[in-house]
């Protein structure tokens, strides 16, 4: 990980205030995401320990729209649409910037997935998900106003508080 | 496309859970019912599901559902094998669900499966190249259970518009669950009795389709008079902290023939069995009484079930 304090150049008048993580040539920029849960999106993309990409994380940094935001940048990979949906499961407001050279080539904002398999693991001892069978779990998603929720497909368990379970 | 549903309409690959069953599709399975309910009294011979065998697979103990689906494919013509209680506990050293289903399903043209742990149903039906039946997982789904009391209703009383009071442990039976999502496709008017602890949850009323029925909590006094159906379940011992305060919650859910005086006089009792004191054996010789018309009604349901699975065309 990476960090390093905004420079005081006369043009970055808005760096002034605040942390920055650094550039990427290429690769995938996660901003807006919901402030602490950066950790968590790592999780869900399956980056971690014995992961190759370089990654740069900026937790709790000042955001206009949000307060505070974290913000992941994964050089050197542009991860697909789908495994970026998933991050919607926990930061329903992330944007994704796909960088090319120094430049956004894409922009869009997550949509949450209709079904994950093997990310939110049930909390219901009793469903099936949760034994020795050679079985993937999987939740059904849909939203409740502004809520993400997730539903079992084996035991129907519901599931508001979804950071809780992945 | 679902994995329970084939093409066209009422046709169903499986039968797992009652929520994946539109009202016109559980209609068509009480029509069906209906067409097979001289077959199952004897009276009339069908072989149409002659050749065909039925696996019955049941990791936890079960009289009259396994009895009932091998009653009802006899009747149909078709054969049984059944996996004992000494062969389930052989399975438990080690094989997997999913293999014992494959295994099963080269032996067998359709599996009935019961299983302690809610989804089995489901993730057996993946694993399946037969039809699965789902005979209870669980504290999750038991459709044919759910099937029978629709029909029973239906012949007994009268479903769409009824006024049905459910009575006894709401909170955990899953027949009652799954009975209160498939009579709200009724328009029927629900009332729930049940001792504070043994309510049913917030969530599942909030979740429930209320566009055409309606759901109170209240007494059985309140509603004596005016209901159609009630439906009462066993308050299990096993849910409270003593044995005391079990017996005080129980003994105040006994439907005695003092209670009935005030009752309609087409009103029906009901019941899944097996009881142990919630009606007094003294209200079985009264009109009212329809648990063991229920228990038998489980033959055509599950006969018209097979039929539709094993395209038995009747």
């Amino acid at each position: 990980m990476s960090m390093e304090k905004g420079t005081k150049d006369k043009g970055a008048k808005s760096d002034r205030k605040h942390l920055v993580v650094s550039k990427i040539k290429n690769g995938t920029v996660i901003d807006h995401i919901s402030p602490g849960m950066s950790p968590l999106v790592l999780k869900i993309l399956g980056i971690g320990p014995g992961s190759k990409e370089a990654v740069s994380m900026a937790m709790n940094v000042h955001s206009s729209k949000m307060g505070k935001k974290d913000i992941l940048k994964v050089e050197g990979k542009f991860i697909s649409d789908e495994e970026l949906n998933k991050i919607a499961l926990i930061a329903p407001e992330a944007t994704i910037n796909l960088v090319e050279n120094f430049e956004i080539t894409r922009k869009f904002r997550v949509e949450p997935p209709e079904v994950v398999e093997n990310i939110i693991k049930c909390p219901n001892q009793y469903c099936i998900s949760n034994s020795n069978e050679p079985i993937k779990s999987r939740f059904r998603i849909f939203t409740d106003g502004r809520k993400v929720v997730a539903k079992c497909d084996y035991c129907g368990k519901k599931l508001y508080s979804l950071q809780d379970y992945i | 496309m679902s994995i329970l549903k084939k093409e066209g309409v009422g046709r169903f690959k499986h039968l797992i859970s009652i929520d994946e069953l539109t009202k016109e599709d559980i209609i068509y399975i009480l029509r069906l019912a209906e067409k097979f309910e001289p077959i199952a009294k004897g009276k009339k011979v069908n072989k149409s599901l002659e050749g065909k065998i039925l696996a019955n697979l049941f990791f936890e103990p079960s009289t009259r559902t396994r009895m009932s689906f091998e009653a009802a494919m006899k009747r149909l013509g078709g054969d049984v094998i059944n996996m004992t209680a000494q062969e389930v506990s052989s399975v438990a050293k080690g094989e997997t669900l999913a293999d014992t289903i494959r295994v099963v399903g080269n032996y067998a043209d359709i599996i009935v499966l019961r299983h302690p742990l809610v989804g089995a149903a489901k993730f057996a039906a993946e694993n399946s190249i037969v039809p699965v039946v789902n005979a209870g997982d669980g504290a999750g789904q038991h459709p044919t259970q759910t099937l029978l009391d629709l029909y029973t209703m239906m012949k007994e009383a009268k479903l769409e518009g009824s006024k049905i009071a459910l009575m006894g442990d709401l909170k955990y039976s899953r027949t009652v669950h799954s009975l209160i999502k498939a009579l709200a496709l009724f328009n029927t008017t629900i009332y729930l009795i049940s001792p504070p602890m043994l309510r049913l949850s917030e969530e599942f009323i909030e979740g429930l389709d209320t566009k055409t029925s309606k759901v109170f909590e209240v007494s059985l006094e309140e509603v004596i008079d005016e209901i159609d159906v009630l439906y009462v379940t066993r308050i299990q011992k096993e849910r409270f902290p003593d044995e005391e305060e079990y017996r005080k919650v129980a003994g105040s859910y006994v439907i005695t023939l003092d209670l009935l005086r005030n009752t309609k006089e087409s009103m029906i009792i009901m019941h899944p069995l097996p009881r142990v004191n919630e009606i007094a054996t003294d209200v079985d010789k009264t009109r009212h009484a329809r648990y063991f018309e229920q228990a038998f009604y489980g033959v055509p349901i599950r006969m018209a079930i097979l039929s539709e699975l094993l395209d038995g065309n009747g």
